[in-house]
């Protein structure tokens, strides 16, 4: 009797642990959009990862944040000016193209021009450097009794 | 000689950049609330939870917001400091317990000392996302009214107390 009521109370508890464990489980459309949001989203305290890689207590409760704007219907444009209010552009993963951070968009490319007009200046004086030296009748006796000298001699 | 000036050139500018870089602190993000309005909030106070703390009730003086925690040890650190300012009674400084055990938070506070008038509970740290904190000890500037002019991130010093707590608050008492 006693195993029986046991058992009863394992089953009756199962349920419980299931339901504390996922608040979103029963909306997986949610959870979704959150995974999506949160990798776009840096962590601020391991700043090196999102905040969907982060077990920070403050990834978690900006998880915790964005869950429940997600649940408000927020879009995700509002979720991230939200986000940014707070923490600022540092918070996205991609930051936007803005006058502060022109040199950090707009920067390789400009090496990269750079870089390619060195290479077609250096390419084009060493090409200005090889001249064309014409070869005398005498050179070029000569060239040919040294190679038939050579042959000889192997 | 010629040959050697361009990469010494590149080189010396690839070192100051360098340098710059690693003075830069990549913990200091600035904040974008510099300058707006504080973030309204009223929580329960750590010491009666029967009243209410709101930035509300502090307009038209200048204070301090203090962000801390009995888990964080910059705040131990900055604690001591933060007692001199208070007994200087040159501004007042108003707690935040972020994110913290209340009966932890309590024998901190009877143990070293309790620098704040009114100390705020932030058990959730909704407070905290809604001011951009993302460690403790952060300490906010807030003028008459009610608006952020200054961020402290991480523990304050008596230097920067000096330096640029004290000289902007006498500036903005005289608003």
């Amino acid at each position: 009797m006693n195993w029986l009521i046991l058992i009863m109370m394992l089953l009756w508890s199962g349920p419980v642990w299931a339901g504390e464990a996922r608040p979103l489980a029963d909306d997986p459309v949610a959870e979704a959009r959150l995974k999506h949001l949160a990798v776009e989203l840096r962590c601020l305290v391991c700043q090196n990862q999102t905040l969907a890689d982060s077990n920070a207590p403050l990834a978690e409760d900006l998880r915790r944040e964005v869950r429940e704007m997600i649940a408000k219907n927020m879009s995700d444009r509002e979720i991230i000016e939200f986000l940014t209010a707070r923490y600022g552009d540092f918070v996205l993963y991609r930051p936007p193209l803005k006058a502060t951070t022109s040199v950090l968009w707009i920067g390789p490319f400009v090496l990269l021009t750079v870089g390619a007009v060195v290479l077609v200046i250096t390419l084009r004086r060493r090409a200005r450097k090889v001249v064309d030296v014409p070869v005398t009748e005498e050179e070029h006796r000569r060239v040919e009794q040294l190679l038939a000298e050579g042959g000889k001699r192997s | 000689m010629n040959r050697f000036l361009l990469p010494l050139s590149i080189f010396i500018v690839v070192v100051v950049f360098l340098g710059i870089g690693l003075k830069l602190n990549p913990r200091e993000i600035p904040s974008p609330l510099v300058g707006k309005a504080a973030p309204e909030f009223s929580q329960p106070q750590l010491l009666d939870p029967a009243k209410v703390f709101s930035p509300a009730d502090l307009k038209g003086k200048v204070w301090l917001l203090n962000f801390w925690a009995s888990w964080c040890s910059g705040c131990k650190t900055e604690h001591p400091v933060l007692m001199d300012l208070a007994k200087s009674g040159a501004v007042p400084i108003y707690g935040m317990d972020y994110k913290d055990q209340r009966d932890e938070a309590m024998t901190w506070l009877s143990r070293w000392g309790n620098p704040y008038p009114v100390v705020g509970v932030d058990d959730a740290g909704r407070v905290g996302i809604n001011y951009g904190v993302y460690g403790v000890p952060e300490t906010y500037v807030i003028d008459k009214q009610g608006v952020i002019r200054y961020k402290q991130i991480g523990p304050l010093d008596p230097d920067t107390i000096e330096k640029k707590i004290l000289p902007l608050v006498k500036q903005l008492e005289s608003q």
